[in-house]
């Protein structure tokens, strides 16, 4: 079974993140990076199904060239092989161009027929959980995704999907594009082996015409949205803090009085 | 006036709250049309009137329920291309955005998620959002197509504006390819008798702080009437329901008031509850950073302070 990871390189949620003032796109180059959080738990699963089903693991991750560092946490973690596509021409993609540079990365790493595509639900930083519904439907196979279970049996593909007012059982025949939330599995450390092995896997680096798309359908002037402005919130306004002496809850009662919300 | 698609958010043709909240903001970009998918629409009419829907479109079949996002994608593709609509307007949950998705790239059309708000700028859609763990305000607009805007429940006050609601069947074909991810079992949510974690006005979240005991929690949630939620500590810990939690990879929750209890305020929590409108948190460290953004906090121990302040809220209520 061939599995594809597609990964993010995003930026730390520890720093202090912003805008590019010039042209209201992410700040990707003054910020530290590294693989989104969520989507070391698509790599684990990766891990798992290839090793009970004999699979081989390629990472793929699209962004610039530190985006390279994502590739590489994955590989150390145990990913055969890595994928980069990389191209001044992806800058300030929205979701939309983002996946369709996926489908296509996707489709040429696996020579048109992809079997298994895992994600994570959605970036640390984008958080819009979307581009995992996209891909699936470029590339038309089944979408299943928010998987907290995961089971492959037989070709068929079966997750448990926690919604907000039930709680699914998903089933789809492969190929399918599966995304995983950080309930399905505890996602392992890179071990000294692994990191040593990781230096000498394939690593490729694709531009978008190696794909056969068109690069003036990527980037931020073919964008679908745009951000016209961006603005740091005002810091809250320094709350009221008392230290409990036995009426803290009393307190805390009448605040929520004198706002109204009794 | 343009047409404004609105798709009705609904479990079992019960109506959820943010249909209305939607139906109240789709009037600021044009005339509202409801999307009614499945069963129930001729009770849900009412209430679609009730809050502008001109037009309620219906679309049962059977496969919309069955099947996961894809049949409901393609049948508001195809209403999108037949109306030709100003906006078209979803709940932004993960099935709303993810539909939103698919639509986006059925249409062309560039799409916005977890949008808190949404206005007629100069003739275009202007969406605001809160991004980076709510720490800026984003403006954006839709530069292709229809645009398609995801709003977080509670966006918005819902205000009533009676319309006709004529009800209008419509058939779409599903294709083969839509029905490709079944649902084969569905297990709806234990009924807690609480609102819904993300439509509820009040929140009380409990952490690890709780040490697993969550009834004071959960009392003084009652005395408010507020909705439950918890930390991702108290979720791996199985002392509460993944269903209930909120950040990240849990509910994105924007209540009146949201109390956080034992809750230390890690950065992946922030991101679910940040733009609540008043903070309060109890937690007995004093550095704990839940403090750096509450408008009131209690530096005591939860066990003290919660079964106090629900005595206390319980005998102002009467
Ligand atoms: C990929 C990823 C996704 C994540 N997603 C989420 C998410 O969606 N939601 C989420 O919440 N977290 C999420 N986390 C986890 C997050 O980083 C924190 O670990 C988690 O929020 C901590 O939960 P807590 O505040 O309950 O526990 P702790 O950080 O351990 O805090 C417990 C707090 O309780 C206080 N306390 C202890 N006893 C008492 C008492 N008797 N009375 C009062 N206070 C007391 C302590 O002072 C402390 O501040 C995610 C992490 C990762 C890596």
């Amino acid at each position: 079974m061939n599995i594809v990871v597609c990964v993010k390189y995003v930026p730390d949620a520890q720093s202090d993140r912003t805008f590019n003032a010039e042209d209201n796109t992410t700040d990707r180059a003054n910020v530290d990076g590294l693989l989104s959080e969520i989507d070391e738990y698509a790599v684990e699963e990766a891990l798992r199904l290839a090793e009970a089903h004999e699979g081989e693991v390629t990472v793929l991750t699209v962004g610039p060239e530190r985006a390279a560092d994502a590739l590489k946490k994955a590989l150390q973690m145990g990913a055969d092989k890595g994928v980069h596509v990389c191209d001044d021409a992806i800058h300030g993609s929205d979701a939309a161009a983002t996946s369709l540079v996926l489908a296509g990365a996707i489709t040429k790493a696996t020579g048109g027929s992809p079997e298994l595509v895992l994600m994570g639900m959605s970036s640390t930083d984008g958080v819009m959980g979307v581009v995992p519904a996209m891909v699936a439907e470029r590339l038309g196979v089944p979408q299943v995704t928010f998987a907290s279970e995961l089971t492959i049996e037989g070709g068929r593909v079966r997750a448990r999907r926690d919604g907000d007012t039930a709680s699914d059982t998903i089933e789809a025949s492969l190929p399918a594009l599966v995304s995983v939330t950080d309930q399905i599995n505890e996602p392992r450390y890179p071990s000294f082996k692994g990191i040593m092995a990781a230096k000498k896997k394939p690593v490729e680096t694709w531009s978008v015409a190696d794909l056969g798309i068109d690069p003036a359908q990527v980037g931020l002037a073919a964008a679908w949205t745009k951000v016209t402005a961006f603005a740091k919130r005002p810091p809250r306004q320094a709350g009221t803090i008392i230290t409990d002496e036995g009426d803290g809850g009393r307190k805390l009662a009448e605040f929520l009085s004198a706002g109204k919300f009794l | 006036m343009a047409e404004v698609l609105v798709l009705v958010d609904h479990v079992g043709g019960k109506l959820r709250k943010s249909t209305a909240e939607l139906l109240t903001l789709a009037r600021r970009l044009g005339e509202p049309s409801a999307v009614h998918i499945g069963p129930g629409a001729e009770t849900a009419q009412v209430t679609l009137a009730k809050y502008g829907a001109h037009k309620v479109y219906v679309v049962e079949d059977a496969a919309a329920e069955e099947y996961l996002v894809a049949p409901q994608a393609e049948i508001l593709a195809a209403l999108v291309e037949r109306t030709s609509p100003a906006a078209l307007l979803l709940t932004s949950t993960s099935v709303g955005k993810e539909i939103a998705a698919r639509v986006a790239v059925k249409t062309g059309s560039g799409v916005i998620t977890d949008a808190v708000d949404v206005n007629a700028v100069d003739g275009a859609v202007s969406t605001t959002q809160s991004v980076f763990a709510g720490s800026y305000t984003v403006t954006a607009t839709v530069t292709q197509g229809t645009p398609i805007v995801a709003l977080k429940p509670n966006s918005a006050p819902i205000a009533a504006s009676p319309a006709a609601g004529v009800i209008e069947r419509v058939e779409v074909a599903i294709s083969e390819a839509a029905k490709s991810a079944r649902i084969v079992a569905s297990e709806p949510k234990k009924a807690t008798g609480r609102p819904e974690l993300t439509e509820a006005a009040i929140v009380v979240s409990g952490g690890r702080g709780t040490g697993g005991d969550f009834s004071p929690v959960e009392a003084f949630a009652d005395s408010l009437g507020a909705a439950v939620g918890a930390s991702r500590a108290a979720v791996d810990a199985g002392w509460y329901p993944h269903s209930n939690q909120v950040g990240q990879t849990g509910k994105q929750v924007s209540p009146q008031l949201y109390v956080a209890c034992g809750i230390s305020g890690a950065i992946q929590h922030r991101a679910g509850m940040q733009t609540s409108k008043t903070i309060v948190a109890v937690n007995k460290d004093e550095e704990a950073p839940i403090f750096e953004l509450v408008d009131f906090g209690v530096v005591g121990d939860l066990f003290n302070v919660l079964p106090q302040a629900t005595e206390a809220v319980k005998a102002a209520k009467g």
